[in-house]
């Protein structure tokens, strides 16, 4: 089995979770080839054949010319797998290699099953189990699923180039820095989020007594900065602030993937939640199945006696 | 101009989910369907470009599924889409994204549609792949993740968000395809005159059958719930016993609390 891993650069660095992606083929098991628009002064510390595509020629965000370097790697190399992580490159790539190759894609992959591979569904709350048809197969993994491996070596090292003619059809202007932080959550020792759960706007203060109490600072789940509940420097997950407090309670809060792998690091973790089976308590070492609008003011007004 | 807006109808995510007979899908009994919220947001996006070029271009809303799907496009309809188009298919679920994206962008072949908006994901299946794969096969430039919108003159501006809330902001030609992200906008709630007015909206009917011609290039194998990894304690029941357990696990746990 040979399996093609598609690393990922950002401001000419290879990103750390592409090596999640050799933790994943030694589980197939599979022999690694890499593929990496980049450059050279920045190759993945690995042995084995790493094709190279140079991004002052192919760019970080053009992934029409990335999915042609793709397809003539998968060209030389005839892998049995293609695989990406399903991060904002992946899952942008992804589906442009399967339309290309006419083959099947299985997004987010978490475990090699004996037969086939296990996918997140129904907003992570449940499992399936999918069998590609046909060959090669286009895989994205889910972020943290599979563990960060680096096989060392020196990379037998291969140019490839692709037709650059037309130059793709989306144009790179740049990017735009994240948001200020405004709050750091990072150095609070306690955290008490919001998540939808909480219903409304002016809930936000019933969490915020509970973050008081406990001496802790307000986080918050996507939607509830979205909705404009609260501002952008509470958020809490990829794409807000990762935190590691003693003390995380989530309060209407589902456990999507995302926020999860902002908080999932925290030393305690308490859930309030009404639905017993929210994927949250994957991870919480308390599971308080209650109505967090009867639960959170029932205990600050215990805590501050 | 025209705009094609795709949407699927996913159920309620705080519902239970069980398997059905087949064992590879959830069961739909007892389910309540609502509009994938991603796709919620192409709606809103689609409907206020059709406002800021003064009611110009005709927005076609589309759903592939069984009948019940009709729902998700009349609240469409309601919230400005113009037309709806559902493509009847009862058993949608079986299809992979690959044959969903093939028939999408069979009904799309002779439209000519300017601009398509997806959502990123479904929140059931969440494959993030339909949107992408129907601008393949349409070969219309396409990008995915928008957290901002603009078009100007056969141009649209992409805001797309990366990790850690970094963007990188991109340009496409029209004809293009764009997938949704959360928070892309504040979806409106169609109002009752908006309800009444979409009654008499079309809605066009097309079997499956007449636009998908691929054979599936996944199995679905199995669909359960994850093993419980989670060592952790569940407290049930009434309200001021949860409080003093919570605080009786929190000071023998944490040193938090005294
Ligand atoms: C690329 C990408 C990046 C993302 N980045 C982030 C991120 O950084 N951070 C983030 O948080 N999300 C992020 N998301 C969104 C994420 O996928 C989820 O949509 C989001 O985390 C859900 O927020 P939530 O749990 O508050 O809401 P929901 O998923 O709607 O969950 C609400 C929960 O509240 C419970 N509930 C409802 N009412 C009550 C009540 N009265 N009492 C108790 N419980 C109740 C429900 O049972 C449910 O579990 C991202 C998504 C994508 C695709
Ligand atoms: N059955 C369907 N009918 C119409 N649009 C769909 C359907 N399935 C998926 N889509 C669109 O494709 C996007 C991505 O879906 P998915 O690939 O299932 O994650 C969704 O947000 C919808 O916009």
């Amino acid at each position: 089995m040979k399996a093609l891993l598609i690393a990922e650069c950002r401001d000419g660095k290879i990103l750390d979770y592409s090596y999640e992606l050799f933790g994943f083929a030694a589980q197939l098991p599979a022999d690694a080839v890499v593929l990496l628009v980049g450059k050279e002064g920045e190759l993945p510390e690995c042995g084995g054949t790493v094709y190279l595509a140079d991004v002052a020629k192919y760019g970080e965000c053009n992934p029409d010319l990335h999915k042609r370097v793709v397809l003539a790697a998968v060209e030389r190399e005839k892998p049995d797998y293609v695989v990406l992580m399903h991060s904002s490159y992946g899952w942008d790539l992804a589906p442009r290699v399967a339309a290309g190759l006419k083959v099947a894609q299985l997004s987010e992959v978490v475990a090699v099953a004996e037969d086939g591979f296990e996918l997140p569904c129904c907003s992570q709350k449940m499992r399936r189990k999918a069998k590609p048809v046909g060959s090669p197969v286009v895989l994205t993994l889910q972020l943290g699923a599979f563990p960060v491996v680096k096989p060392g070596g020196a990379p037998a090292l291969q140019r490839i180039d692709a037709d650059a003619e037309g130059e793709g059809k989306v144009e790179f202007l740049g990017y735009e820095p994240p948001p200020p932080k405004g709050v750091d959550l990072g150095r609070a020792e306690v955290i008490v989020s919001a998540g939808r759960g909480i219903g409304k706007k002016e809930n936000i203060e019933v969490i915020a007594a509970l973050a008081r109490a406990l001496g802790g600072e307000v986080g918050a789940s996507r939607p509830v900065v979205d909705s404009g509940w609260i501002d952008a420097g509470h958020q809490v997950g990829t794409t807000g602030q990762t935190v590691s407090p003693k003390l995380y309670v989530a309060c209407g809060i589902s456990g999507a993937i995302q926020h999860l792998a902002g908080m999932k690091k925290s030393g305690f973790i308490v859930a309030v939640n009404k639905d017993k089976e929210a994927p949250i308590g994957e991870v919480a070492d308390v599971l308080v199945v209650a109505d967090v609008m009867q639960f959170v003011p029932a205990l600050t007004a215990k805590l501050a006696k | 101009m025209k705009i094609l807006v795709c949407i699927k109808q996913v159920p309620d995510m705080e519902s239970r989910f069980r398997p059905d007979a087949s064992g590879v899908w959830y069961s739909e009994i007892d389910m309540a369907f609502r509009v994938n919220e991603y796709d919620e947001y192409a709606i809103e996006e689609a409907v206020r470009l059709k406002e800021k070029l003064g009611g110009e271009p005709e927005l076609t809303v589309l759903s592939l599924g069984p009948d019940r799907v009709v729902e998700g496009i009349k609240k469409a309809l309601a919230m400005g889409c113009d037309r709806g188009m559902h493509v009847q298919d009862s058993a949608s679920q079986l299809k992979d994204p690959w044959q969903i994206a093939s028939a999408i962008a069979a009904s799309a072949r002779g439209e000519n549609y300017d601009l398509i908006f997806t959502g990123l994901q479904s929140q059931d299946r969440g494959s993030a792949q339909v949107g992408t794969m129907v601008a393949e096969l349409l070969e219309y430039s396409c990008a995915t993740t928008a957290i901002g919108f603009e078009y100007a003159d056969g141009s649209v501006t992409v805001k797309r968000e990366l990790e850690g809330g970094l963007r990188a902001v991109v340009r496409l030609k029209t004809p293009a395809l764009v997938t949704c992200q959360l928070g892309l906008n504040q979806p409106r709630y169609p109002t009752l005159p908006n309800i009444m007015k979409a009654k008499k909206k079309e809605i066009l009917t097309i079997p499956v059958s007449e636009l998908l011609h691929e054979e599936p290039r996944t199995v679905m194998a199995g669909f359960y719930a994850p093993a419980k990894k989670g060592t952790g304690v569940v407290l049930e029941g009434d309200v001021a016993d949860q409080v003093d357990k919570l605080i009786g696990i929190l000071k023998d746990k944490t040193g938090l609390l005294r």
